[in-house]
């Protein structure tokens, strides 16, 4: 051993934080779409806010969104651990306690929704606090290692987010909102079990009862198939609401008929055929179900832009 | 003379507390936007009661 090494050994510390350790605990890619849909739901509303109330509103929901993202890294740490997508975490990779991921989500929380409530009104912060509440105890400790539907109830937290910045921006929920919510809902399952048909090691290592694990990988191909055609009629009554139009109608039958062709593809698969391609229908089916819903909510986006130069909607 | 070493340590330490004292330096920048925001949309209330006092409103024209 040199000199160095001996003084670099006497002197080692334990790992220091960075403001980027904290930062990823309240999961960024994820908070980028709920910015999105959040931002789309309260673009979209037929009452408009203030652009400082606008910004404060989707400030606070990504924020209340990041701090359901800590608190569920402190309670699925041991799980984290094992898996490969998710073992670069900081609490499970030992850069961030996990009693500090608790602190961070707990403060977190409490601050958003407060200010949401301030910013906006009483409805909108008590829906960020039941999606807080959602996520964090109904899904990360509750159902997600106790059911294989973990993923479809889950999948609700993820769909509060354009409704929460509807109600912003007109204090109440309408048929507008719930389909909004129900599109990110529905398309929750068959987004996730295509991940899970081609990430199958890992969530078997984590003991996490995904539908792959415990009813086997014919029945989450039947999943995808029958999730994905219950999609269809959300999708499309979204486009025929007052969020809708004619060019939200033609985008929404196009996507839906792709999505629904995709699903069918994985359908007809057996195993022995997905593992001779390296799951490339199932890969591929995952990669347009992001685009999916990019372009509903960017179509939504765009119908308001032309329903306010006088060309759009219905 | 004193002899300080720049430890990895003290960068990182600096860095979190550089994006702590930014983050809180922008909220409260929010907050005071939204204080601004807010006020001037309110009604005229009368300093000491913040209550609703139509007496404050100017007088139209015509009107005792």
């Amino acid at each position: 051993m040199s000199d160095t090494a001996a003084y670099q050994g006497a002197n080692a510390t334990p790992y220091e934080p960075g403001f980027g350790d904290y930062v990823l605990l309240l999961k960024p890619r994820v908070m980028s779409l709920v910015v999105f849909t959040a931002l789309v739901g309260l673009l979209v509303a037929p009452v408009s806010l203030h652009p400082v109330e606008a910004f404060a509103a989707i400030l606070f929901i990504a924020l209340g969104a990041g701090a359901s993202g800590a608190l569920n890294m402190w309670w699925d740490a041991d799980i984290d651990a094992v898996m490969k997508r998710t073992a670069r975490r900081p609490v499970p990779a030992g850069r961030v306690q996990a009693g500090e991921a608790l602190a961070v989500g707990l403060a977190l929380s409490g601050i958003s929704v407060v200010m949401l409530g301030l910013a906006t009104n009483l409805m909108a912060a008590a829906l960020l606090a039941f999606t807080i509440f959602f996520y964090a105890v109904v899904y990360s400790m509750w159902l997600k290692r106790s059911t294989p539907q973990n993923i479809v109830i889950g999948g609700a937290a993820g769909a509060f987010p354009p409704m929460i910045g509807w109600v912003c921006a007109t204090g109440s929920i309408s048929v507008e909102a719930c389909l909004m919510f129900g599109l990110i809902f529905m398309w929750t399952p068959p987004h996730f079990w295509a991940l899970a048909l081609f990430m199958k090691e890992d969530y078997h290592r984590a003991g996490v009862p995904m539908l792959t694990v415990t009813h086997g990988r014919k029945a989450t191909r039947v999943h995808v198939l029958v999730y994905t055609l219950l999609l269809v009629p959300v999708a499309i009554g979204a486009a025929l609401t007052s969020i809708g139009g004619p060019l939200t109608l033609a985008v929404a039958v196009v996507l839906n008929a792709w999505f629904v062709v995709g699903a069918f593809r994985i359908w007809r698969r057996d195993e022995t055929m997905a593992e001779a391609d390296n799951y490339a229908v199932e890969k591929a089916f995952f990669r347009f179900s992001l685009l999916y819903l990019f372009l509903h909510f960017a179509t939504f986006l765009a119908e308001a832009a032309l329903k306010s130069a006088g060309v759009g909607g219905w | 003379m004193t002899f300080r070493p720049e430890h990895e340590l003290h960068r990182r330490r600096f860095s979190r507390n550089l994006g702590l004292g930014l983050t809180l330096a922008a909220f409260v920048a929010l907050v005071f936007a939204l204080t601004v925001v807010k006020v001037k949309r309110g009604e005229p209330m009368q300093g000491y009661d913040h209550t609703y006092s139509p007496a404050l409103l100017p007088k139209e024209e015509g009107k005792p």
